[in-house]
């Protein structure tokens, strides 16, 4: 492992001294000697635990909830249903002016009228011990009125299938569709985009291929159950330890919720466990609040894993239709997706992003897309690394990889030759800014695995691609200069991947220090501006624009300090790229010159200390783009697949810290393989999961993978000071249909429907005779 | 709060007595990498917990050429797989122990404890069942031997009474020209529970085969036998047609269940695989 020095002479070939460098992460000493505190860990006098009891079917009507037993047990101090929440308005709008539904939001933390899942929380016991609670939760009687449920996302777009929310109507979001006011409906919503003339383009097409694909649900797999504590003092003021990537968007939730003034509740993220998506949205927060009112004491709530499975995560399973067609000489000219996306109990499935994404990696002239968000009875969907693209981008590329083969053009060439490109539109109709999906696909064709011989029998290849746009959102942080020329800083930001090291190396960068002179602190959110969540991989991206313009106003006023000390005027003083600070000799001919830490070390006695804070909403972001080459075998006895040589080739702007983008890049596609081979819900005829274990829910562990390679391609992204466009997303997106492909080569059999468990190649080996 | 009592045997007497007297609900507690599990997890009712684990004769095993391998029920599997002796002549034990858990669990494992949880997949028990393992049992109205074939009477149930544990596991001696092996199926390559497990074992004198077993589990309610597997082979030639007669009585004889570990068509296919990968193995080992 490579430190960084700050000699200004060790420029690295990118142009940074420290940008392209790998430190070792702060964080690193309290992961590995195991002190590193996280939620579960809280402890404090008189803590409280709470259990829930969730429902055993799949969708119920609860005609009524009876706990008098168990608060009569000894030991428990409290019981909490749906009832105990204070009434508020039910709708509202988001931060960002978007309408929330907060009935939707309180109702999947504990249900009021209707379960809507197996596993969804009906109430909670707090007691003086988790056994005891465990105990009471049996001695709660709930009467339910058991419903059909509707598990399948097609099923219950039918006319005649079983509606979960009486009164839901589709919200049409495309300008030619009518609403159907009259029809009660599962379908929460319809978009469309479009552009272009899809008709004349298919017309105009020689080849057109038409196929249809189904995805599971998949979860996200962190390690580290949900966990809350409360704690709600007597004069009102609310504090909450937890595991999230949002701890922002959870106080402000809470407070709706709760109907308490924002500043009245103070979060203290705690180290996390992972999360990818699955610990954005808020499951325990207002339960340990309520609770700990009501009791006067803190009270802890850790799920199992079971309720994580059930409750938590995973994101929409999907059905998708796409048509493609093509000229002989490989132009892409007209596309069109039909997308549905089950989302769960509750609308908001990520079918939005399946649009915007579907056709992400190239440019074609005629398109449309419809997507569906449908509600089912499942838990309701969450983000999972980039939400609902892995689904969508699977069935455009192995749909890709058959019109590769119908035109007889290699599927490299056929999507460099599609590839979109700098002032091409997206999805959405507007212009790309410069991007690098044509230099990772130019990669991958020069990459010495694409280039390798396949050896053995029953082996296979595949190639694809993928697109993510990443996220800007909210980022704010406070960096303050202490007198020994070391520097503070603080961000909002909870630390996934190794940001805290990533955020202090672009703002050592940007103020000449070396990486060691910062020490970076995830702060409670009493502590920092506003931050939004640590996902859409956005946090290297715009907690780097944050840190950059803390560096220059840094810089900014250590000039104006230098310039106050020596009566010169600001512009006549100078802060150089090794931190020194220096203006022209004065009148006796004496230097002006003060090292960073000799100006520091004046502070106190010239003005007092420096500090700045800075608080961004970028918009921008950094489009990136992936493209993955597998080897696989498959065993025609078993069906099973192994994966015996996988790289991934990503456009990541330019690398702050390679080694955790490397890690980002292999994660990814550790959880894309999952999706690709073994990982899916199994859902009984009444609603029931039947897997929600890490036994039965199938994740590859490292015996099932080989070392993953990567190759980082930096094309700077031109909307970040440093080039930055984000890294964690892309990587899962390409999986599913690169190892589609190579099982396709290696046995000649396309599976439509992911995963393409042993059971699922077995039986189509067999079918084939 | 459920309140649990933990009492440490330390002779087979004084399990007997602790377990007749804890009635139903009393369970011997070996290497607790099943029972501690179910009984955190609300699956199984326990009010007290025997260890067996002081029972001296319970922790050790002793191999020779003329008693063959007894193995201390609570034994852990770590202990008999870096054993040399039983490397060398029940490769197919090996074979199982090895892939049950991790290196953790298996630091605790028994065949005792796989064997009493009597899971139609645990994994060590079609390999007792091809190597014709014996369990030794003590009980309030003496000791008894039972055949681990015989063992079993449903998913989690056997054939013990109130009062009753295994105290060892025997095997005999392999005679010359014997092999046998052991293989399972899983969708990953670790940490997982077998679609299908098999063992198979063969006798020959010179390429006829004079005695054959084949076990099978995840695919009824126990682990089974295939008799009709070692009567495709027995008296015959060594073929790979013999052997596929004997794949095909185990695709024959496996009557799973689908769930989601596997549907009924993977698992008899599986059955049909597993047998003729295994009995290749064993054949080869037989052949020396
Ligand atoms: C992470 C994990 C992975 C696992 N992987 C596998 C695997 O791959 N394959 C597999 O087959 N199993 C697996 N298991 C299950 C378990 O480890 C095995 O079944 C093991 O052999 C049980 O042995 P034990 O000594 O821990 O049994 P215990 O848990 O102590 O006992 C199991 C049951 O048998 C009873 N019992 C134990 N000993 C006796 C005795 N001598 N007489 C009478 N009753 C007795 C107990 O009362 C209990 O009901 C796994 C378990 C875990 C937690």
């Amino acid at each position: 492992m490579v430190t960084t020095k700050k000699n200004a002479d060790a420029i690295g070939t990118n142009g940074y001294r420290l940008i392209g460098t790998r430190p070792i992460r702060p964080d690193g000493t309290d992961k590995v000697t195991g002190r590193a505190a996280y939620a579960a860990d809280t402890q404090m006098e008189g803590l409280l635990f709470a259990r829930l009891l969730r429902s055993p079917h799949g969708h119920a009507k609860i005609k009524s909830i009876d706990a008098s037993q168990a608060l009569a047990l000894d030991g428990v101090e409290a019981v909490l249903t749906a009832a105990d929440f204070p009434g508020i308005e039910m709708s509202g709008n988001d931060r960002n002016g978007r309408p929330a539904d907060n009935q939707w939001l309180q109702d999947n933390i504990l249900a009021s009228d209707k379960v809507l899942y197996h596993g969804h929380a009906v109430a909670a016991v707090a007691a003086k011990d988790p056994h005891i609670a465990e105990d009471a939760l049996t001695l709660i009687n709930v009467d339910y009125e058991v419903l059909t449920p509707v598990t399948d996302v097609r099923e219950a777009m039918l006319d005649d299938a079983p509606i979960l929310h009486p009164g839901m109507r589709t919200n049409v979001q495309a300008s030619d569709v009518e609403t159907d006011t009259e029809r009660e409906t599962n379908i929460a919503m319809h978009m469309r985009l479009e552009r272009g003339d899809i008709k004349s383009g298919f017309d105009s097409a020689d080849v057109v291929i038409e196929r249809e694909f189904e995805t599971s649900w998949y979860h996200q797999g962190y390690i580290e159950p949900h966990s809350a504590t409360a704690f709600w003092n007597r004069d009102g003021k609310l504090t909450i330890w937890n595991s999230s990537q949002g701890p922002f968007v959870v106080r402000d939730a809470t407070a709706k919720l709760l109907d308490i003034p924002i500043a009245d509740i103070t979060l203290i993220p705690q180290e996390i466990g992972g999360g990818f998506g699955g610990k954005i949205p808020m499951y325990l927060e207002p339960i340990s609040a309520l609770l700990s009112r009501k009791t006067g004491k803190p009270v802890r709530i850790t799920m199992t894993r079971e309720a994580v499975f059930q409750a938590t995560g995973p994101t929409s399973a999907t059905y998708n239709r796409i048509k493609i067609g093509a000229m002989r000489d490989g132009t892409i000219v007209a596309a069109d997706a039909y997308l549905a996306y089950a989302a769960g109990a509750y609308p908001g499935s990520p079918v939005g992003a399946g649009v915007q994404c579907a056709f992400g990696p190239y440019y074609i002239e005629n398109q449309r897309i419809d997507g569906y968000d449908v509600v089912t009875n499942g838990p309701k969907s969450a983000a999972y690394r980039a939400p609902g693209a892995p689904a969508s981008e699977f069935a455009v590329e192995a749909t890709i990889n058959e019109l590769s083969e119908s035109l007889g053009i290699d599927s490299v060439e056929l999507r460099l030759k599609n590839a979109i490109k700098e002032g091409n539109p997206n999805a959405a109709g507007v212009p790309m800014p410069r991007i690098g999906a044509e230099e990772v696909m130019e990669a991958v064709k020069n990459h010495p695995h694409y280039t390798s011989e396949l050896q053995g029998d029953d082996v296979g290849r595949g190639v694809g691609f993928g697109f993510w746009h990443n996220a800007g959102l909210e980022s704010g942080s406070t960096a303050t200069i202490n007198s020994d020329g070391s520097v503070s800083l603080i961000v909002g930001s909870v630390d996934i991947g190794g940001t805290r090291a990533s955020l202090a190396m672009q703002l050592a960068e940007t103020m000449g220090l070396s990486y060691e002179d910062i020490k970076p602190r995830v702060a409670d959110t009493d502590s920092v501006p506003f931050t939004h969540v640590t996902g859409g991989s956005r946090t290297t991206f715009a907690g780097g624009w944050v840190a950059y313009e803390l560096g220059i106003e840094l810089r900014e006023k250590m000039r104006e300090r230098a310039a106050n000390i020596w009566e010169v005027d600001l512009d006549e003083v100078e802060y150089s790229d090794d931190a020194t600070i220096t203006s022209k000799p004065d009148n006796e001919g004496n230097e002006r010159e003060f090292t960073f830490v000799g100006l520091a070390s004046k502070m106190a006695s010239t003005g007092g200390q420096i500090s700045a804070t800075v608080s961004l909403n970028k918009t921008s972001q950094g489009a990136a783009y992936g493209g993955h080459i597998v080897d696989v075998h498959v065993d025609r006895d078993t069906g099973k697949v192994e994966i015996l040589r996988y790289t991934a080739v990503q456009d990541v702007g330019t690398a702050i810290h390679p080694s955790y983008v490397e890690g980002q890049i292999q994660g990814g596609v550790a959880q894309g393989a999952g999706m690709a081979l073994t990982e899916e819900y199994f859902y009984d005829d009444e609603g029931l999961l039947k897997n929600a274990s890490f036994l039965d829910y199938r994740m590859p562990t490292t015996l099932d993978l080989p070392m993953i390679e990567t190759e980082i391609v930096e094309v700077p992204n031109p909307g970040h000071p440093f080039g930055v466009r984000g890294v964690g997303e892309v990587p899962i997106v390409p999986p599913m249909p690169t190892i589609q492909q190579a099982v396709y080569d290696a046995i000649g059999i396309r599976l439509y429907d992911m995963p393409m468990s042993p059971r699922v190649v077995l039986e189509e080996l067999l079918n084939e005779g | 709060m459920q309140t649990v009592t933990y009492q440490r045997a330390s002779t087979v007497n004084e399990a007997i007595a602790l377990l007749s007297d804890g009635g139903e609900n009393a369970r011997v507690l070996a290497g607790g990498t099943d029972i501690i599990v179910q009984a955190r997890e609300r699956a199984r009712t326990v009010d007290s917990f025997v260890d067996i684990k002081h029972i001296p004769e319970l922790m050790t095993f002793n191999y020779n050429t003329s008693d063959g391998l007894s193995v201390g029920a609570a034994t852990p599997v770590y202990l008999l797989y870096n054993d040399n002796d039983i490397q060398t002549h029940y490769p197919a034990l090996v074979e199982a122990i090895t892939v049950i858990g991790g290196t953790a669990i298996q630091g605790r494992a028994s065949l005792g404890g796989n064997l009493c949880n009597s899971s139609p997949a645990g994994d060590s028990l079609t390999s007792m069942m091809a190597l014709g393992a014996i369990a030794n049992i003590a009980g309030p109205n003496g000791e008894r031997d039972v055949a681990v074939s015989e063992f079993f009477t449903g998913p989690g149930r056997n054939i013990l009474d109130l009062g009753e544990f295994v105290v060892a596991i025997s095997f005999a001696t392999p005679p010359a020209n014997s092999g046998a092996a052991w293989q399972r199926f899983i969708p990953r390559n670790e940490m997982d529970i077998a679609v299908v497990n098999c063992g198979s074992y063969v006798q020959l004198d010179g390429e006829i085969v004079t005695d054959a077993r084949i076990a099978l589990g995840a695919v009824a309610a126990t682990p089974i036998m295939v008799p009709a597997a070692a009567e495709a082979l027995i008296g015959r030639q060594i073929t790979d047609e013999t052997i596929s007669a004997a794949a095909e009585a185990s695709y024959e004889a496996a009557t799973p269940i689908a769930d989601m570990r596997g549907s009924v068509k993977q698992r008899k296919h599986l059955s049909k695989v597993l047998t003729q990968r295994t009995l290749d193995i064993a054949v080869e080992r037989a052949r020396g």
